[in-house]
C-alpha cells in the first residue's frame, strides 16, 4: 500500500513489529509503563484522569460502545471496603478475535492498563477473565503478570508508590455468555454464568457484591495512550464522539485475514483493501460489520461507510466490537443465518424464557427452510419470533439472536422466499 | 483422589481470590481435575466441591454449564473444531470432511482405540487464523488443510 492508512498501529500495536513483543524488556523499550511512571510521580488525582478519558472519546471497545470515562465516574468514590476492576477478555462472539492478540503480543500494556484503572478507581485487586479456548493466552497473561510483579510493578507498593494493585487471571472454559458482564462476574464467583437483572449495576453490586467497573481488554489497553499523550491527541486519532484507533477483527472472504489497527472513521473499502480485498477477486455481497450479533449489511452499502460507531449505526447496525465478517456472491445467506441461529440456541443460559425457547423456534424454523421444508407462513413467524425475543430478557443475548434474523430478513428476505417457493438455494 | 501436583495447582488458584471465596476457584480446579482424569466423573466433581468446601451440586451446575467439560470419557486427544459462520466461510466444512474420513468417526465420537474424539465447538474468538481446531482444550491450530492435519495427528501420540 502507498500510504500507511490514518492511525495504523498507533495505540495498541505500536510495538508489534518487535521480536517477543509480550516481553516486558521489550515493552519497555518502547515507553512502556511510562503513563504509570507519570501517575505515580505527579499523583495524578483520578478527576483528572477520567476528565481526560471522556475527553479522549474513547468508548467501550467490547461493542456497547459506552464512554469508558462516564462509566468509570459511576464508581463511587468514598466507599469504605473494597473494589474491583475486571478486564473482560472472553470474546467469543463468532467473527471476534482481537483481545487474543493484545494478549498475545503487548499484555503489558493491558495490565499497565489496568493499574492506572485501579489507582483511579480505588480497587485494590483487578481480575482478567479469558476466553476458555485460548489457553494459549491465558498462559501468556499469566508470565506477563509474573514478570511484572517481580519488576515491582505489580502488587504491594508499586514502585514505591504506597500504591498497592493486583491482577490475577481468571480462565473461562466455554460460554459465550460470560462475556456479558454480569454473567462473567457471576463466573468469577464459581458459578454458572447467568447473567444478573439489573439494576443494581456492578459499579454499586458487583463481583462479591462490591463496587466493580468492568472493561473490555482494548479498552483497558488504550488507557495508557491516552494518559501518557492527553485525550486530545486519542481524540484526533479518530472523529468527534469516535475517538482513538480501533482494532478491526477481518474474516471471511477475504484475501489476508487478520487484525487490522486503524483510526475510527477509516472507509471500509480501506480497511478491506487492507486485507487482501474479497477473495479470488470476486464480488462483495454482505458484510456483518461488528460480529455475528449485528445486523447483516449489503456490500454496496458498506462500500460507503467509514468504520465508527455513528456511521454504521446510521446504516442500521453496529460497530460492536470491529469483527467484520465478509461474505462474497457464493454465500447463501439463508444456511449463514442457519449456522448463527443454531449458536444463539447453543449459547442461550436458559435463563430467560423468551431467548430459551425463541432461540429454538428461530434455529427450527431457519433450518427448516434451509432444507427445502419451509412453509410460506414461516418468514412472518419468524419476524414474531424475533420481535418477542428482543427487549424482553435479562442480557444482551435474546437481542444478539435476533438481530441477525431481523437484518437478513430486511436485506435479503428475497433469498428465503426463494428457498420456501423452489425448495432450492438461488445462489 | 487427586494428585499431590494438582492439588497444588488448585490451591495457587485458591490464592487468586479472598480467603471466603474459595468457590471462585472452581472452574480452575474443575480443569486441574479433567487435565488429571481425562474427564470428570460425579465422584471427581464432588471431591473438588468438598476441597473448596462448597455443595457437590454447586460444582455440578458449573460442570454441565461450560461446555469444555468433558462428564464422559474422551479420547486420548480431543479435537474440537470450530464450525461457526467465519471459519465455515473459511473452510471449515472441508477441514471437518477430512478428518472425519481421516480418523473415520463423527461428531461426538471416539476412535476404536480411544485416540481421538472428535467434537463440534463454538466460536474459539480465533476466527482469523481459520480453518482451526482446538486440541485438548489448550492449543488452537490454525489454517488447517489436509497437510497441516496429517502433520499435527502424526505428532500426537
Amino acid at each position: 500500500m502507498a500510504n500507511t492508512p490514518k492511525g495504523q498501529n498507533e495505540v495498541i500495536f505500536h510495538s508489534i513489529h518487535l521480536p517477543e513483543s509480550w516481553k516486558l524488556a521489550n515493552y519497555l523499550s518502547v515507553g512502556g509503563y511510562d503513563a504509570l511512571k507519570k501517575v505515580l510521580a505527579e499523583k495524578m488525582p483520578p478527576d483528572e484522569i477520567i476528565n481526560q478519558l471522556k475527553i479522549s472519546a474513547l468508548r467501550g471497545r467490547g461493542g456497547a460502545g459506552f464512554p469508558t470515562g462516564l462509566k468509570w465516574s459511576f464508581m463511587p468514590r468514598n466507599y469504605e471496603g473494597d473494589k474491583y476492576l475486571v478486564c473482560n477478555s472472553d470474546e467469543g462472539e463468532p467473527g471476534t478475535f482481537k483481545d487474543r492478540d493484545i494478549i498475545r503480543y503487548n499484555p503489558h500494556q493491558l495490565i499497565e492498563g489496568m493499574i492506572i484503572g485501579g489507582y483511579t478507581l480505588g480497587a485494590k485487586v483487578g481480575y482478567n477473565y479469558i476466553h476458555g479456548e485460548i489457553w494459549e493466552a491465558y498462559e501468556r497473561f499469566e508470565e506477563a503478570l509474573d514478570e511484572a510483579r517481580a519488576a515491582g510493578l505489580l502488587g504491594r507498593n508499586i514502585l514505591g508508590s504506597g500504591l498497592d494493585f493486583d491482577i490475577h487471571a481468571h480462565h473461562g472454559f466455554g460460554a459465550y455468555v460470560c462475556g456479558e458482564e454480569t454473567a462473567l462476574l457471576e463466573s468469577i464467583e464459581g458459578k454458572k454464568g447467568q447473567p444478573r437483572f439489573k439494576p443494581p449495576f456492578p459499579a454499586s453490586f458487583g463481583l462479591y457484591g462490591k463496587p466493580t467497573t468492568i472493561n473490555n481488554t482494548e479498552t483497558l489497553a488504550s488507557i495508557p495512550y491516552i494518559v501518557k499523550h492527553g485525550g486530545q491527541k486519542f481524540l484526533e486519532l479518530g472523529k468527534p464522539n469516535n475517538g482513538g484507533t480501533k482494532i478491526f477483527s477481518v474474516s471471511g472472504h477475504v484475501n489476508s485475514p487478520g487484525n487490522f489497527e486503524v483510526a475510527m472513521g477509516t472507509p471500509f473499502s480501506e480497511l478491506l483493501a487492507m486485507a487482501g480485498g474479497v477473495r479470488g477477486g470476486r464480488k462483495l455481497k454482505a458484510v456483518i460489520p461488528g460480529g455475528s450479533s449485528v445486523p447483516v449489511l449489503p456490500g454496496e452499502i458498506m462500500m460507503q461507510l467509514t468504520m465508527d460507531y455513528d456511521s454504521i449505526a446510521q446504516a442500521g447496525s453496529y460497530l460492536g466490537a470491529g469483527s467484520v465478517i465478509v461474505m462474497d456472491d457464493t454465500v447463501c445467506m439463508v444456511r449463514a443465518l442457519e449456522r448463527l441461529s443454531y449458536f444463539y440456541f447453543e449459547e442461550s443460559c436458559g435463563q430467560c424464557t423468551p431467548c430459551r425457547e425463541g432461540t429454538g423456534w428461530l434455529y427450527r424454523i431457519i433450518h427448516r427452510i434451509e432444507h427445502g421444508l419451509g412453509r410460506p407462513e414461516d418468514l412472518d413467524l419468524l419476524d414474531s419470533v424475533a420481535g418477542n425475543i428482543s427487549g424482553r430478557t435479562i442480557c444482551a443475548l435474546g437481542d444478539a439472536a435476533a438481530m441477525p434474523v431481523q437484518g437478513m430478513l430486511k436485506h435479503f428476505r428475497h433469498e428465503f422466499e426463494h428457498h420456501i417457493q423452489h425448495k432450492k438455494c438461488m445462489v | 483422589m487427586l494428585t499431590p501436583e494438582s492439588l497444588k495447582k488448585i490451591d495457587r488458584e485458591v490464592a487468586k481470590y479472598p480467603p471466603e471465596h474459595k468457590q471462585s476457584a472452581v472452574m480452575s480446579a474443575l480443569r486441574i481435575a479433567q487435565d488429571e482424569k481425562g474427564w470428570l466423573a460425579p465422584e471427581t466433581i464432588a471431591f473438588v466441591a468438598h476441597y473448596l468446601g462448597m455443595q457437590p451440586i454447586a460444582a455440578q451446575e458449573v460442570a454441565t454449564f461450560y461446555n469444555m467439560y468433558d462428564l464422559k470419557p474422551v479420547g486420548k486427544h480431543k479435537i474440537t473444531v470450530c464450525t461457526n459462520l467465519s471459519c465455515t466461510l473459511m473452510g471449515a466444512e472441508s477441514a471437518v470432511e477430512y478428518l472425519q474420513r481421516k480418523l473415520g468417526i463423527g461428531f461426538g465420537e471416539t476412535t476404536p482405540d480411544g485416540r481421538f474424539t472428535l467434537k463440534e465447538g463454538e466460536c474459539m474468538g480465533a476466527c482469523g487464523d481459520a480453518p482451526l481446531f482446538q486440541l485438548n482444550n489448550k492449543k488452537i491450530c490454525a489454517n488447517l488443510s489436509p497437510e497441516t492435519i496429517d502433520a499435527i495427528l502424526a505428532g500426537l501420540d
